[in-house]
């Protein structure tokens, strides 16, 4: 509806149509592109569930801003830890939000950023374990217009 | 659905709340009023009693309040309560038709039944039964707790920057508070109030926007009746979605479920015998959150502002509902032994004001506040020949009237009202007062602005908005019930999915299908937007109304609900 | 860039040996993503941060890829367990080659 350039999508609402007007009908990614991302980096290894959690919000307050947090259970020993967390979203221009590289000195494989959502869509994340394992976790992120409640 | 039998299997001693006031003695009593004695029965029960309000929406004086007719639930919800009304509601609860507590707690025969029983709510009532309670139970064993929308959206709360209402509600004594609409006074008049508030603001799911600092107390420890009670606060999780963030913007809010957690095991690690989350999330999530979060042994619920006569049981979990605009209050007793609820009993009080004597001290304080105003309130703008109401899933009598005033008085072709849940009800036959109408549109941003949308724009909002109200998932529900609409019908099927819910779009000028590429003009107020052109609501419908003088509600809708 | 990017970090002074504590980092940084366009339709060119480190002691301890999906003034938060006293060295990578610093001492007691 409308992109990370321009106002948010609520930003819209509740009502002035002129905002609309400027958005401009950019190519997305999808969740093709995102397996395409995890091919390039994992080949077929296919990861396991469990063991990573991501807190998104349910509903973004604002598509610019959105806060994104990871955690992995880990010891964070140097034989058994979190090596990288990538994250993607399969509804944004491109598909890469952000990777985090942990070392054994973190002492939690905890990481927060915040991020632009373009429209509502899926959040992925992908942990590569010290012995090469893996493990993701997807979780939706709705971006609404909102404005008319209460 | 939860059946009876399950309410009764869960431990509820449902009969206390009928017996106890006479309710229960069937259809020979049906008409009888109550008293204040009635209103007040209660065998104490326990150790501490928790005595919750919610969604006051500063309303210091009694008013008519129609339960709402319909209100869907969707996936789990689905027919379980509070989505249930009406005569389905009063067989639920064996709460005979016609006597008060079916006309507290539904829109069956409202009108007639308000007649005989009058106007609900107000302080100066809610402050005896309270007072009568702390006498009774003892002042060091009850804990007062408001669940927030208390504020805002009175005449008076708006023009006063919400004094009347904050000085009214300190004379209550709560022990805590959280909030949501409060917010849309802006943060710095918020931190104003809070700052000199004898009691806490709690919201464990406010952060700042730069390094994700808690705004505002998280959680506080009370301790009552030698139990040990941690209170969290929850403020409304999409308040920076439904209303203008610009009004806080360094603000973030969320559910924050796990950090939820984690505050109920700090709370339980400090010694908390008993925790309670002070919740503005809304039933539907808060039973969702009941069933997830472990070691929660309350949640007082609001926003959704539903009202029931008993608990709803998830687990080891107490869900309480107290209704809205001060009509209601509950009172939950527990016995709390050995860090474990071992019984309670429960009872949602109706605030019938004609049973109720005012509390004099209250009645000066609200007179004092009102003084200054009481021109403007009591000013007749019309008359209507039937009931208008707002609250329920779609359009209301009362919504026609803004959507209607806004088609002629702003020279639209289509108009659009928000769905919120406050806003009373008029019986037949009564003058439209300027009070009425700010009751239901009193708020900080009132402008109606009239602007052009094209057909697709408007199926984008419908859908949006109701994808708010009818996500099968309460966790991506946000905001109130259905945007209200004026020159346009349309069919809406809650059970569909977004983008697929919104049907049939009429043009009700042409009885045109809408063109998804015309331009419309459109009129609406409530805007979210900055920067938002045109003259306040109120001024709009009073308009309307003086030119009019006589409103004759419709019968028909132009919304048609399919899918059911 | 008509300002300068400043960071801004959250670090406690002290910790106790073995503590977990959490780094809080911000920087301003309008982070253009390659993706807007100007008035004159042109597409205005991508400047991000493209890479956060942190070191303590000289030694990485915890590093990220921000890709142009991260929002403006990004913030970057995580863990570090307390292991002996010393410096924090925080580096953002902008697109045009600057790199941002900012020191932070931790004492461990």
């Amino acid at each position: 509806m409308t992109s990370l350039t321009t106002v948010s999508r609520r930003d819209a609402l509740c009502l002035t149509a002129a905002a609309l007007a400027l958005a401009p009908g950019l190519a997305r990614a999808d969740a093709a592109a995102v397996e395409a991302e995890l091919r390039k980096l994992y080949g077929d290894r296919k990861p396991g569930s469990g063991k990573i959690r991501i807190d998104v919000p349910q509903i973004a307050e604002n598509g610019l801003v959105v806060p994104i947090s990871v955690e992995v259970e880990s010891p964070m020993t140097e034989k058994d830890h979190v090596k990288t967390v990538h994250v993607f979203a399969d509804g944004n221009p491109l598909p890469g939000i952000a990777s985090f590289r942990f070392t054994p000195a973190c002492g939690k494989a905890a990481a927060s950023a915040r991020m632009r959502l373009a429209q509502t869509q899926n959040i992925v994340a992908i942990a590569e374990m010290a012995d090469g394992s893996l493990f993701s976790t997807m979780s939706e992120v709705k971006v609404t217009i909102g404005g008319c409640g209460g | 659905m939860v059946s009876r039998r399950e309410l009764m299997q869960a431990g509820l001693a449902a009969s206390a709340l009928l017996a106890g006031s006479g309710l229960s003695a069937g259809r020979a009593f049906a008409q009888q009023k109550l008293t204040q004695g009635d209103i007040l029965r209660f065998e104490p029960l326990g150790n501490v009693t928790l005595l919750h309000v919610a969604d006051i929406h500063a309303q210091l004086v009694p008013t008519w309040f129609r339960e709402p007719s319909i209100n869907l639930g969707v996936g789990e919800a689905k027919g379980r309560v509070p989505h249930i009304t009406g005569k389905d509601f009063l067989d639920l609860y064996q709460i005979p038709a016609g006597s008060p507590m079916a006309y507290a707690l539904t829109a069956e025969d409202f009108a007639s039944l308000a007649k005989n029983y009058g106007r609900m709510g107000g302080l100066d009532r809610l402050a005896t039964i309270i007072k009568a309670i702390r006498a009774e139970r003892g002042e060091n064993r009850c804990l007062l707790l408001d669940c927030g929308d208390t504020w805002t959206n009175s005449w008076t709360s708006l023009q006063t920057k919400a004094q009347d209402i904050v000085e009214c509600m300190n004379l209550l004594k709560p022990d805590a508070m959280t909030a949501h609409w409060e917010f849309t006074l802006g943060a710095e008049r918020v931190e104003e109030i809070t700052r000199s508030l004898p009691y806490p603001l709690l919201a464990q799911n406010i952060r700042d926007t730069e390094f994700e600092d808690k705004v505002f107390e998280p959680r506080r420890m009370f301790e009552r009746g030698g139990v040990r009670i941690a209170v969290i606060g929850q403020a409304y999780p999409y308040t920076a979605i439904a209303n203008p963030r610009r009004m806080f913007p360094k603000w973030a809010f969320g559910l924050r479920e796990d950090e939820l957690q984690k505050q109920v095991e700090e709370a339980r690690g400090e010694g908390a015998d008993l925790v309670v989350l002070l919740s503005h999330n809304g039933f539907d999530i808060d039973h969702k959150v009941a069933g997830r979060v472990r070691g929660i042994d309350v949640i007082l619920t609001s926003h959704t502002h539903d009202a029931l006569p008993e608990p709803v049981r998830v687990g080891q979990t107490l869900l309480i509902a107290t209704g809205a605009c001060g009509k209601f209050i509950s009172r939950l007793d527990l016995d709390v032994r050995a860090k474990r609820v071992q019984g309670f009993r429960h009872r949602l009080i109706p605030i019938f004001s004609d049973a109720i004597e005012p509390d004099a001290e209250m009645a000066a304080l609200i007179a004092r506040h009102r003084a200054p105003y009481e021109k403007d309130l009591k000013r007749i703008l019309g008359r209507t020949e039937g009931l208008l109401y707002r609250r329920g899933n779609f359009q209301g009598s009362l919504d026609d009237v803004f959507t209607d005033a806004m088609l002629e008085v702003r020279d639209a072709e289509i108009s659009l009202s928000p769905g919120m849940r406050w806003g009373g009800s008029l019986l037949p036959g009564q003058d439209i007062t300027f009070e009425d109408i700010t009751n239901a549109s009193a708020m900080t941003y009132p402008q109606c602005y009239r602007t052009t949308m094209k057909g697709a724009m408007l199926k984008a909002i419908l859908e949006d908005i109701g994808d708010n109200i009818f996500n099968p998932d309460p966790y991506y529900q946000g905001g109130g019930d259905m945007v209200r609409v004026g020159g346009m019908g349309f069919s809406v099927n809650p059970f569909g999915t977004v983008g697929n819910r919104i049907s049939n779009m009429t043009f009700l000028k042409t009885g045109a299908p809408i063109d998804a590429n015309r331009d419309y003009v459109v009129a609406g107020w409530a805007s979210i937007n900055e920067g938002t052109q045109g003259p306040p609501i109120w001024e709009v419908v009073g308009q309307y109304l003086t030119a009019r003088k006589t409103i004759t509600p419709r019968n028909e809708s132009a919304v048609k609900v399919v899918g059911l | 860039m008509s300002n300068k990017p400043v960071p801004r970090v959250r670090v406690p002074a002290n910790a106790k040996k073995d503590e977990l504590i959490e780094i809080k980092t911000l920087i301003s940084h309008e982070m253009e993503s390659g993706q807007r366009k100007d008035s004159a339709g042109a597409t205005i060119p991508r400047k991000i941060i493209n890479t956060f480190t942190a070191n303590f002691n000289g030694k990485t301890v915890f590093e990220a890829t921000w890709h142009p999906a991260i929002s403006a003034n990004p913030y970057q938060s995580f863990f570090y367990k307390a292991a002996e006293s010393g410096e924090f060295t925080f580096q953002w990578k902008d697109d045009d080659g600057s790199v941002y610093e900012s020191k932070a001492k931790l004492t461990v007691a």
